[in-house]
């Protein structure tokens, strides 16, 4: 017998997604410069999605307080480029690196807490940074500091426009962010990250060290929500810490994970589109766009408890991304008289 | 009439399906035991009862009207109480107050506290304290008397002898016997085997779900009531069936013996809470 | 010296309406481990409907608004739980957080569209500006005084519901072990209804107190339940007294901070709290084993 991952239906998926993938490569050559940067948006917004779905979803750690690792991204890429000045492209690593070195002391506060309460303490987390880059004089202090144009032409790449260096980049991160879930999921760490939500009583018992791996993944969506950030603000070229650091960056977030379906790959895709789509008709009403948005997900929860994709999955089997593992016997396992029975042995 | 009636009663747990069309009856007066191994399914069958688990209308009837749907705090104001298996006080509470508790849904109706320090003395003088700091025997008395104060018809008791040593567990249901003189209907899930049958009027054993047997228990054969327990069906193998009693049932009074269950629980000691 | 002795004084004073603001929250996650992440909202939207009463009722105090408020709230957050919040419950602690925080972004917004984005502030009149001589030398005013007396009385009051009356007790047996309690009779979703209910009457009461002090805004709620979050881990989960030690010690960390420096108030704030929790992770007072 053998563990088995994929289906037919996720592999047919798979070459679809590449065929996809190819397609929104060459966009740059054929898409109009506002439609590119609403992909760029996109594409970042996806990624933030994406992060925050491991984190919740599989790890069972909701964070309201991503908005630090974001703002310190965000921060991270106008230090560097500013006054060591660094290749812009290059201080997106160094953004990561940073995020996740910064998430090690706030593990160590955040983690005494559980449940909602350290979600809340995540928030607290985040008010702690605006403050303190309220007060960084070198960095703008509560007014904010724009990128120097030297700075934002420096993203050029030969005769690539600045528009689809970023471009390329923000898909990059996009697919990085859903790629690196997958192999997660699908490693022996993703194996423990489900025994975890599924009871993690047993989980431990059973050997799994669930503290070390929630660490772990808090610290990885730290280094990569701060990458993600670092790339929002060099496509913003402004920074201040009432935008970096603003709560509202986790509740667009959260109706995107939410709406498309929590605890699946393939759910803050769904949600993204949904997000986006929504924005495009009800951003003229102003304060009314966010009641809207959070009459929805509100509802969603109440009634789609799985998101749009989640009760589509479940409905019709659907998996593009599939973590689940099933063992499948094969006629060498029989003992005699027996016949081949094909268990599911479902996370 | 019988007081309930169970007809045919489904149960699940999402996809866990616990109880396969069982059916039981109490007469007013009567003492049933429900036995069976662990997982049975005799604690969903009195949860079920109880209304913590949903059953479709018409399978459990109590003083004739259906009681499937109802919520657990319309049923206990219908007069069914039941003592949790575990016991499961309220940790945050004093005696007293897990005392009051049960009378929470009839209070003109019920006992007064006095008339339940009369049946558990040991408890008027811990009256005030935590009922974590009680020992085991003591904990049980405080959840029967917490069942009894709300004057039910039917008393359900889920495994009574868990964690209790014999002495204890022998007390308890010669206080059960006095309770069962004042009229009320008692239906007792037990591990222990010897101790329901020897307390019981009639019997029912659950094996994997189902009522595997069922009789008055003076006339069940110890074989019988193995081979049931185990879900072994009669033709099968007739050597080598665990020894469930080494005397004859129905010895009622033969409190103090050991209790030989095939599963031999609850003997860790008095005091495991 | 007495300026320190003035800070912590001021602290404690301050302490008391984080008190206030906490109790609600503190009375919710203790009967059914809910966190209300919309509380904060609540406390403004509880301070804008007193300026709103104040003026369609051409009230001369927003304090008498209370009468009216107080029921309101009480029955806004009975329905609230009822339709809503109850079906939120169950062991998923993601659901709960996400949808509460769904219903902060409503109310936020909501107040934002009704009111605009202009501070306001409720007038309280001779009483925001008269104070009080105390020994030592010090001045406290007569409002902060006020607002610690109704903290402390609130308080006791929620301890003697919680521990003299039927109603308490089926709310700490609820607490302990819902589907026992259900058991017994207690109606859950009615009783966790009433818990909600009697929370946002003290919201009511932080929202006029609160707009009386200070200005607010829209905006103001995550702030706000930040302070009353933190002011239940500092005093401990279980203990509403520690809920109100835990306030008045975040107040002293912020007026002495304050000291310092104006612009310091709040992150001192924030940072005794992430020492204490660092080196208490349960708080002062502790009581449940969660």
């Amino acid at each position: 017998m053998k563990v088995v991952q994929s289906s037919r239906q996720s592999r047919v998926a798979g070459v679809a997604f590449l065929l996809l993938v190819l397609v929104l490569l060459t966009a740059p050559m054929w898409a109009s410069r506002g439609h590119i940067s609403l992909l760029i948006e996109f594409f970042y917004f996806l990624a933030l999605a994406e992060i925050w779905n491991l984190l919740a979803g599989f790890a069972g750690i909701v964070s309201l307080g991503q908005q630090a690792f974001l703002g310190l991204g965000g921060y991270a890429l106008f230090f560097v480029t500013m006054h060591w000045q660094w290749n812009p492209v290059l201080s997106l690593i160094f953004a990561a690196v940073a995020g996740g070195v910064i998430a090690i002391p706030v593990t160590l506060v955040v983690f005494r807490l559980h449940g909602a309460y350290l979600a809340i303490g995540t928030w607290v987390v985040a008010e702690v940074f605006k403050l303190v880059f309220s007060d960084i004089n070198s960095l703008g202090a509560g007014s904010g500091i724009s990128l120097p144009s030297s700075v934002a032409h420096a993203v050029n790449f030969g005769s690539f426009s600045r528009n689809t260096v970023l471009y390329c980049i923000a898909l990059a991160v996009a697919l990085l962010s859903i790629l690196c879930a997958y192999a997660l999921l699908r490693s022996q760490v993703g194996l423990e990250l489900s025994a975890i939500r599924d009871d993690e009583k047993a989980a431990r018992s059973a050997g799994v060290n669930s503290f070390r791996i929630k660490l772990l993944v808090f610290i990885a969506a730290g280094a990569a929500t701060a990458m993600t950030g670092a790339l929002i603000y060099l496509s913003k070229l402004r920074i201040s810490p009432g935008s970096a650091f603003d709560i509202n960056w986790t509740s667009y977030i959260i109706f995107i994970v939410v709406i498309g379906g929590l605890g699946t790959l393939e759910g803050p895709m769904v949600g993204a589109i949904v997000y986006f789509v929504l924005r495009q008709y009800l951003s003229d009403l102003g304060s009314w766009y966010l009641i809207v948005l959070g009459a929805v997900a509100v509802a969603v929860m109440l009634k789609m408890p799985s998101g749009i994709w989640g009760t589509l999955a479940k409905r019709y089997s659907l998996s593009l991304f599939p973590t689940q593992r099933r063992l499948v016997f094969s006629e060498e396992d029989l003992l005699p008289g027996q016949q081949t029975v094909d268990a599911a042995l479902t996370r | 009439m019988k007081l309930l009636t169970v007809s045919n009663l489904n149960a699940t747990y999402g996809d866990f399906q616990a109880l396969y069309g069982v059916c039981l009856e109490a007469a007013e007066g009567e003492a049933i035991a429900v036995i069976g191994a662990n997982g049975a399914g005799k604690s969903t069958l009195l949860n079920t009862i109880a209304g913590s688990v949903a059953s479709k209308g018409d399978a459990i009837r109590f003083a004739g009207e259906p009681i499937g749907g109802l919520h657990p705090w319309q049923i206990v104001a219908r007069g069914i109480a039941l003592v949790p298996e575990g016991r499961r006080l309220f940790a945050s509470l004093t005696v007293e107050e897990n005392l009051l508790m049960g009378a929470y849904s009839r209070s003109r109706d019920a006992h007064s506290l006095d008339e339940i320090y009369k049946i558990f003395p040991q408890l008027r003088s811990r009256a005030r304290q935590s009922s974590l700091s009680l020992s085991g025997g003591e904990q049980q008395m405080v959840a029967i008397g917490r069942a009894l104060i709300s004057k039910p018809r039917l008393l359900m008791c889920d495994e009574l002898s868990l964690g209790l040593a014999p002495k204890i567990v022998g007390e308890i249901y010669e206080t059960l016997a006095l309770i069962r003189e004042r009229g009320v209907t008692l239906i007792v899930v037990e591990q222990n085997v010897r101790q329901a049958m020897a307390f019981a009027d009639r019997v029912y054993c659950l094996q994997e779900g189902r009522v595997s047997l069922e009789g008055i228990s003076t006339q069940l054969h110890p074989d019988q009531v193995s081979r049931a327990y185990f879900g072994i069906r009669q033709n099968q193998s007739q050597g080598d069936l665990p020894d469930l009693d080494s005397g004859s049932p129905g010895v009622r009074s033969d409190f103090n013996s050991e209790a030989s269950g095939p599963t031999n629980s609850g003997f860790a000691g008095e005091g495991r809470a | 010296m007495s300026g320190w002795m003035d800070s912590i004084l001021q602290g404690l004073l301050l302490g008391a309406i984080y008190g206030l603001f906490a109790t609600g929250l503190s009375l919710v996650f203790g009967v059914m481990r809910l966190v209300n992440v919309a509380h904060g909202d609540l406390i403004v939207l509880s301070a804008f409907l007193a300026l709103w009463i104040e003026k369609a009722l051409g009230l001369p105090s927003p304090f008498l608004t209370l009468i009216v408020l107080l029921p309101l709230m009480f029955l806004v957050g009975y329905v609230l739980q009822r339709t809503i919040l109850n079906k939120a419950l169950g062991e998923d602690i993601l659901r709960p957080v996400l949808i509460t925080f769904g219903l902060s972004v409503i109310v936020q917004n909501g107040l934002l569209e009704a009111f605009s984005a202009n501070p306001q502030k409720l007038i309280g009149g001779r009483l925001e500006t008269a104070s009080v001589h105390l020994p030592g030398g010090l001045m406290a005013g007569a409002f902060p005084l006020l607002t610690l007396a109704v903290s402390v009385a609130v308080i006791g009051l929620m301890q003697w519901t919680l521990y003299r009356t039927a109603l308490g007790r089926a709310l700490r047996a609820t607490s302990d072990d819902r589907q026992t309690a259900a058991m017994m009779g207690v109606k859950t979703p009615h009783v966790f209804a009433l818990a909600t209910g009697i929370a946002l009457a003290t919201v009511a009461l932080a929202g006029v107190f609160t707009g009386v002090r200070a200005s607010f805004d829209a905006f103001s709620g995550p702030d706000w339940l930040i302070f009353a979050f933190e002011a239940v881990i500092i005093g401990g989960l279980g203990s509403l007294w520690g809920t109100l030690a835990g306030g008045i010690t975040l107040g002293i960390a912020q007026t002495v901070g304050a000291r310092f420096s104006p612009a310091w108030q709040l992150l001192s704030g924030h940072l005794a709290f992430l020492v204490i929790l660092v080196l208490l992770p349960r708080g002062f007072f502790p009581r449940r084993v969660d």
